[in-house]
């Protein structure tokens, strides 16, 4: 059906406490940003989930490309000093 | 001035069924909604309702000493027994027909719950402290379809015209006194339904234009009687398909 109706599809990221970055939870289809907003709260906070939602237009979202992987990603492997491995992490920090 | 527990379980019957009904109908459209998202939304509306609804029917059973319980009172009354408007029991099939209906009961839970909240009944007083979030919700979401399919189209604009045209002569029976609301209100248990009249319309005909649509015309004739079991020809099959189940196989528990 939301082939034919054209509604088009959107990205939604939920918040699930404060403190916390957005999350991708999914997509969904909805004619505007406003209707996605609420579709969003209907289908990914049924539960008590989050306490903020965003929702983007799936067209907007420029991803990479699986093919270039490699040429994206792979350099920073052998980059080690790139790590802040040399610092100690307090125990008690539990979201670093 | 004080009032009988049988008097009160008469008034709270009606907001159960009001609830109880609606959501029955609501739960029709699942599968059958313009969107997958949009089955989804009209099903968390029914389930808000039947939330309410199942509180405050096993509140009537206590009330009024009989000891019913939420699926007794449901599923084993008849339909003389049942108190709902006939607004909710009306099968609706177009979405601009249940966007209107929805709208205009939102927004009347609205402003009842908001009233209810500090009435003398800590049953109902607390029903309504949570279902008045929920009637917002409710209200928004019904308020951004009239917008959306009002101010959309032609076609669309005239078919949620129609759908207000459609349910008009239902709407005023939402306000009318019965005997079981003026008492409650009188004994501080309940709102006096014609007291919210002029909010409730004033919300709604500020939706309606800015959904550039247009208020109806005054309906020659409007429902009456569901406060007092006296139910349009819609309520029978409602009510055979909402208790067939419990009906053919009782006390069958899952």
């Amino acid at each position: 059906m939301s082939e034919r109706a054209g509604w088009p599809l959107w990205e939604i990221f939920v918040r699930p406490k404060r403190g916390l970055s957005h999350v991708h939870a999914g997509s969904l289809h909805a004619p505007d940003a406003e209707m996605a907003l609420r579709n969003a709260r209907d289908l990914y906070t049924r539960r008590g989930e989050g306490v903020s939602l965003w929702v983007v237009r799936a067209a907007d979202i420029t991803a990479s490309s699986p093919q270039e992987r490699g040429a994206f990603f792979d350099p920073a492997d052998d980059k080690v000093y790139r790590h802040p491995t040399f610092y100690d992490i307090p125990a008690d920090v539990e979201y670093l | 001035m004080t009032i009988k527990d049988a008097d009160a379980s008469g008034y709270v019957l009606g907001l159960a069924d009001d609830a109880l009904i609606y959501a029955q109908r609501l739960g029709e459209w699942v599968a059958r909604a313009p969107e997958l998202e949009e089955d989804m939304a009209l099903a968390n509306v029914a389930l808000d309702l039947l939330g309410q609804a199942r509180a405050l029917l096993a509140h009537v059973g206590r009330l009024d000493g009989t000891g019913r319980s939420e699926d007794d009172l449901a599923m084993f009354r008849d339909e003389r027994d049942f108190r709902c408007v006939h607004l909710l029991e009306q099968p609706v099939d177009d979405f601009g027909v249940e966007m209107a209906r929805m709208l205009t009961f939102a927004t009347y839970q609205s402003h009842l719950y908001a009233a209810l909240r500090t009435c003398a009944d800590d049953v109902v007083a607390g029903v309504a402290a949570k279902a008045v979030k929920e009637c917002a919700y409710h209200r928004d979401h019904a308020e951004q379809w009239v917008l959306r399919l009002g101010d959309g189209t032609e076609a669309s604009h005239a078919r949620m015209q129609a759908g207000l045209e459609t349910l008009a002569p239902y709407v005023e029976e939402l306000f009318d006194d019965d005997e079981a609301s003026v008492d409650a209100a009188g004994a501080g248990l309940g709102v006096l339904p014609s007291s919210l009249r002029h909010a409730v319309l004033a919300d709604i005909a500020t939706v309606v234009g800015r959904a550039s649509l247009a208020m109806p015309e005054p309906p020659t004739w409007h429902s009456r009687g569901g406060r007092a079991g006296i139910h349009s020809e819609a309520m029978g099959p409602l009510l055979a398909q909402m208790q067939h189940i419990a009906r053919s196989h009782p006390g069958a528990t899952w």
